[in-house]
C-alpha cells in the first residue's frame, strides 16, 4: 500500500560546506542518512527523519539544518497537518498509535499564569550569597506533635538536655534540595543513563527512583540513594532489591497513561535487562494495567504494609499514582492505607512509551491536583502524615517554587534530566532506537552516552536550579523552604477563571493581603 | 513594618503602676505613626483574679446586647462595666468599650466534659470574633487585661487611665502599620487566654503558619501576621504541652548547619522539632515579646532583622527594640544586653 502520509522535518544538506564524512550517516539509526554506494555521495531520506537533531549536531562542518516541514496545503484549524498524518497512519496500519514522552498537546500551562511574590520596603529581601538559606526537606511521615517530658518545676528549664524527647519519628528521606529523579527503568533507558541518574542523586544529596525495571547489581553501591518500585509487573522485586533501597514505591499509575500498563517488547530484553528484571530474556515484559492483587484502596493499605514488614519499617513507602479527576480523594484514601509519601504525577507527565490518545486525553494538571490534594489532606487534618512530591512536566525552578508554594514537599523530575542529558524530545524512545543513547538498549547507541559527563550535566543542572530557588525565596524574605512550602499567600493568579483560582486557593494578582 | 516594642517585669511580683510602661513606650515615638497603640497589665485585677476577664470592643449598643446574650449561654456574667477612660483630644472615634467578668456555668462545663475551661473560652471568642459582627474580644484571661486603640501608645495609655492599674508585668507597642488598616481591634497586643503579644516585623511565612493553625480550629479573622503567632504560642504550650524554651525553639530553630555540630542527643532534639513543626517556623524580621503572667518572653528572627534590647535592675526585667526606652525608666550604666539573632531574653515571674 502506497503511504499517503508525508514527511514530519526537512533536512537541508549545504554541498558547500558538506565533507562528505558520513558522520551523519552513522549516527542516525532511523536511516534518513545513507551513502549511495554507486555515486558514492551521501543520500538523505527526509520521511525517515524524527527531528532529534543528532546528525545537525554532530555534523562537524555544520552542513545540516533540520526544520519542519510544510506543504502549505489548505489552512483548517480543525483539521490540521497532525490530525492527517494520523488518519493516513491508522489507515494503512489498522494500529493503535504510539508515542513517547510527555503530551506535547497546546494545553494552558497554569505554572505561567502563576505569579510569585517578592519582598519590599517592610520585610527586607534576603542575599543568598551573604545569609543562610535552607533547602534541606525531610520526606516521610510526620507524627502531629511531640511527646516532650520535662519536670514542670523546672520553669526556667535552664537545659533543655533535661528533657526527654519521647516521641520516635517515623522513617524520614532527607534530600538536600526539594527535587528527586522520576522513576526511569532500566529497559525504558540505558544502564548508562541509570548510572548517570544514581551518580549525581549521590552527589546532589538526593533520590533516583528505579521505575519498575528492577534494580542491576552495578547500581547497588547508589543504595542510600536509591528508591526502588514496586509495580504491576513485580519486576526484580527481592529481598536484595529492598535491601538495595532507601524507601520503596507502588506504582499504581503514570500521568502519561493514566490506567494503562505498560509493555516492554522482547527484542529489548537483553540477557543483562532479563537477570535485573529477573524473567526469560528475550520475552516481552509486561506490566498489566492494574495490580492483580490490588481491587480496592483495603488491599493498597496490606501491599503497603507487607512491604513495611519487609522492611522493618526502616523505609517509608511511597504511593505513585496519577493525577485524575478525583485525585483529593484518592490521596486521602492512599494517606489513610498507611503511605508515607503520596507521589502525584499530572497529564504531563512523560513515559517511554505510551498510546496517543491515552497520553494526549486522560488525566488533570499537576497544579490543580497538588492544590486539591494538599487542601483536601489539610481540611481532613493528615497533612502531616505523608509528604507529597509532585510529578509531570516540571521545566525550570520557577515551576518548582511555585508547586512547593502550592503545598508539594518536593518534586520528581524526568523529561528536564532527560533534556539535561541530550534528549531532544523526539517522541520516539518507544522505537528503540534513541540517537542520543539514552532510550534504547542497542549497544552501538548506548555507548554513545557517557555516564560520567551525563552525571555531570544533571549535577550542573540540580545546583543551578537549587541556585535559582534560594534567589527566589529570599527575594520573599525566606530563609528556609518549609515556609515557603504551601504559602499560597505568596501566589497570585494572573489570566485564570475564577474556578481555577478557587481550587488553586490563590488570589488574583493586584488583589492584596 | 516599623513598630516599636517594649516589656516591664518585676519578678518578685510586686505591682507597680502603668504609669512606667507609658514613658518607656513613648521614648520610641519615631517607631510609630499613630495608627496604633496599646497595652497588656498582669496581676491588674486582684479581685477577680480567679474568673475570666473579657474586654470588648463594640461598634453599637445592639451588638453589645446580642454578644452578651450569647455570652450568657456558657458564662455567668459576674460584672458588666464600661473600661474606664478619660476624654483627650487626641483619641476619637472610639468605640464603645465594655468589660466583663465572667465564669464558665457548670451545666456548660458537664455537656462538653472532654473540652478544658479554657477550651470553651477559646471556642466563644473565636465564634464571636470570626463573626464580624461589630463585637470584638480583644482579651479573655484571668487576672489581665488588653487596653489598645488607634492613636499613639502614650495617648492611649493616657485614654485609658492606665496609670490609675498597678500590675507587676506589662508589655506595650506603638504602632507603624503597613498591611492591614489601622482599626481598634487590629493595634497591638493581641491577647487570647492569659497570654498577650506584641510583635514588631512582618512574617514572610504567614500564609502557612495561618493555614497551619486553621487544622487545628483557629479562626484568623485580622488578617495579620502577629495573631498567628499568638495562636502559634496558644497550640503549642496549652494544646500540645511543652514548654516555652521548646516553643521558641519551634518558631525559631537553629539553622541545619548548627544543628549538625552538637551532641546526638540535641540532634536528635532539635531534628525532631524542626521535622514535626515545620508549618510553625516564623520567617521574616520579628522581635516579639510575649507573656502568660508567669514569664516575659522576648526574641527576634533567626537572623534578627528588627531590634531588641534587654536589661536587668533588681527584681526588674526590661525589653525593649531600643536602649532609650529603658533608660528612660531605669536608669542603667551596665548590664543592658543586645540578644543574639534566634536568643530568648526571658524574664520570670518568682513568687509563688
Amino acid at each position: 500500500m502506497k503511504t499517503l502520509t508525508f514527511p514530519d522535518f526537512v533536512i537541508n544538506r549545504d554541498n558547500e560546506k558538506c565533507i562528505q564524512c558520513e558522520v551523519c550517516v552513522r549516527q542516525c539509526a532511523f536511516d534518513a542518512h545513507t551513502l549511495d554506494k554507486e555515486t558514492n555521495k551521501v543520500e538523505t531520506d527526509i520521511k525517515k527523519c524524527v527531528g532529534c537533531l543528532r546528525c545537525a549536531t554532530m555534523c562537524p562542518t555544520g552542513a545540516l539544518c533540520v526544520s519542519e516541514y510544510s506543504q502549505k496545503i489548505r489552512k483548517n484549524c480543525n483539521w490540521n497537518e497532525k490530525q492527517l498524518k494520523e488518519l493516513y497512519k491508522q489507515a494503512e496500519t489498522g494500529g493503535v498509535l504510539l508515542t513517547g514522552m510527555g503530551t506535547d498537546k497546546d494545553y494552558k500551562i497554569i505554572w505561567d499564569h502563576i505569579l510569585l511574590d517578592a519582598a519590599q520596603v517592610t520585610n527586607p529581601s534576603i542575599d543568598p550569597l551573604r545569609e543562610p538559606m535552607e533547602l534541606r526537606t525531610y520526606l516521610g511521615s510526620k507524627p502531629s506533635k511531640i511527646d516532650f517530658r520535662f519536670d514542670i518545676s523546672d520553669l526556667k528549664l535552664k537545659n533543655l538536655q533535661k528533657g526527654i524527647l519521647k516521641t520516635k519519628l517515623p522513617p524520614q528521606l532527607k534530600i538536600e534540595t526539594p527535587i528527586l529523579f522520576s522513576a526511569m527503568s532500566y529497559g525504558a533507558i540505558s544502564l548508562n543513563v541509570c548510572r548517570a541518574l544514581a551518580q549525581a542523586a549521590e552527589e546532589c544529596g538526593i533520590y533516583y527512583n528505579t521505575g519498575e525495571g528492577g534494580l542491576h547489581k552495578d547500581l547497588y553501591k547508589y543504595s542510600k540513594n536509591t528508591i526502588v518500585q514496586v509495580a504491576s509487573g513485580r519486576f526484580g522485586v527481592n529481598p536484595d532489591y529492598f535491601e538495595a533501597a532507601a524507601a520503596v514505591e507502588i506504582k499504581i499509575g503514570q500521568g502519561a497513561k493514566p490506567g494503562i500498563g505498560g509493555h516492554l517488547p522482547g527484542e529489548k530484553v537483553t540477557e543483562e535487562i532479563s537477570q535485573t528484571r529477573m524473567i526469560p530474556s528475550g520475552t516481552d515484559a509486561l506490566s498489566p494495567a492494574p495490580h492483580h492483587d490490588i481491587y480496592s484502596i483495603e488491599d493498597l493499605s496490606q501491599l503497603i504494609y507487607s512491604l513495611k514488614e519487609a522492611t522493618e519499617y526502616k523505609k517509608p513507602i511511597s504511593v505513585k499514582v496519577a493525577a485524575v479527576h478525583n485525585i483529593a480523594a484518592i490521596a486521602s484514601g492512599i494517606v489513610r492505607a498507611g503511605a508515607d509519601i503520596v507521589a502525584i504525577d499530572g497529564i504531563r507527565g512523560g513515559t517511554g512509551a505510551a498510546p496517543t490518545r491515552i497520553r494526549d486525553n486522560v488525566g488533570i494538571p499537576i497544579e490543580l491536583a497538588i492544590a486539591s490534594v494538599d487542601s483536601r489532606l489539610r481540611e481532613e487534618g493528615i497533612r502531616n502524615r505523608a509528604s507529597i512530591i509532585a510529578a509531570g512536566g516540571f521545566r525550570n525552578s520557577g515551576d518548582v517554587v511555585k508547586a512547593i508554594t502550592l503545598g508539594a514537599d518536593a518534586v520528581y523530575i524526568g523529561t528536564a534530566a532527560l533534556v539535561a542529558m541530550g534528549c531532544h524530545l523526539c517522541q520516539k524512545c518507544y522505537t528503540g532506537k534513541c540517537n542520543w543513547g539514552i532510550a534504547t538498549q542497542d549497544p552501538y547507541l548506548v555507548k554513545r552516552l557517557n555516564p560520567d559527563i551525563a552525571a555531570r550535566r544533571l549535577i550542573n543542572l540540580i545546583k543551578a536550579w537549587s541556585h535559582e530557588i534560594k534567589e527566589i525565596m529570599g527575594g520573599m524574605g525566606i530563609n528556609a523552604i518549609e515556609s515557603l512550602r504551601g504559602n499560597r499567600l505568596r501566589l497570585r493568579g494572573f489570566d485564570l477563571h475564577d474556578n481555577e483560582l478557587k481550587i488553586l486557593d490563590i488570589k488574583p494578582a493586584g488583589e492584596s493581603l | 513594618m516599623g513598630c516599636s516594642i517594649a516589656g516591664i517585669i518585676d519578678e518578685s511580683g510586686k505591682r507597680f503602676s502603668g504609669e512606667e510602661i507609658i514613658r518607656s513606650i513613648k521614648k520610641m515615638f519615631l517607631r510609630a505613626n499613630g495608627l496604633g497603640g496599646g497595652f497588656a497589665g498582669y496581676g491588674i485585677y486582684p479581685e477577680n483574679k480567679d474568673d475570666f476577664c473579657f474586654h470588648v470592643i463594640y461598634n453599637s449598643e445592639k451588638v453589645k446586647e446580642d454578644t452578651e446574650n450569647f455570652l450568657r449561654h456558657d458564662f455567668n456574667i459576674l460584672k458588666s462595666e464600661p473600661i474606664p477612660t478619660r476624654s483627650i483630644e487626641e483619641i476619637i472615634n472610639r468605640p464603645l468599650l465594655w468589660r466583663y467578668f465572667l465564669k464558665v456555668k457548670q451545666e456548660v462545663r458537664k455537656r462538653f466534659y472532654e473540652m478544658t475551661e479554657e477550651d470553651i473560652v477559646m471556642r466563644s471568642v473565636m465564634k464571636i470574633n470570626d463573626a464580624s459582627a461589630g463585637a470584638f474580644i480583644i482579651s479573655s484571661g484571668k487576672n489581665m487585661g488588653i487596653f489598645k486603640g488607634v492613636g499613639y501608645a502614650s495617648d492611649i495609655g493616657r485614654f485609658f487611665r492606665l496609670e490609675e492599674y498597678s500590675g507587676y508585668c506589662w508589655i506595650a507597642h506603638d504602632r507603624f502599620p503597613t498591611n492591614t488598616p489601622g482599626w481598634w481591634g487590629g493595634a497591638h497586643p493581641f491577647g487570647l487566654l492569659n497570654f498577650s503579644l506584641v510583635h514588631n516585623g512582618e512574617i514572610s511565612s504567614y500564609g502557612i503558619n495561618k493555614r497551619y493553625l486553621e487544622e487545628f480550629g483557629y479562626k484568623l479573622t485580622l488578617r495579620t501576621d502577629s495573631e498567628a503567632i499568638l495562636y502559634l504560642f496558644d497550640l503549642l504550650l496549652r494544646k500540645h504541652n511543652l514548654p516555652i524554651n521548646i516553643v521558641h525553639k519551634i518558631l525559631c530553630p537553629p539553622l541545619w548547619s548548627e544543628i549538625e555540630k552538637m551532641t546526638q542527643k540535641e540532634q536528635d532534639l532539635y531534628r525532631t522539632l524542626r521535622i514535626v513543626y515545620s508549618n510553625a517556623l516564623i520567617n521574616g524580621p520579628s522581635a516579639i515579646i510575649v507573656s502568660d503572667g508567669k514569664i516575659m518572653f522576648g526574641f527576634s528572627d533567626r537572623i534578627k532583622l528588627r531590634p531588641l534590647v534587654a536589661a536587668r535592675k533588681g527584681t526588674k526585667f526590661y525589653l525593649a527594640s531600643e536602649e532609650c526606652a529603658i533608660q528612660e525608666v531605669c536608669s542603667i550604666s551596665s548590664g543592658i544586653h543586645f540578644p543574639k539573632a534566634g536568643e530568648p531574653a526571658i524574664g520570670y515571674l518568682n513568687n509563688k
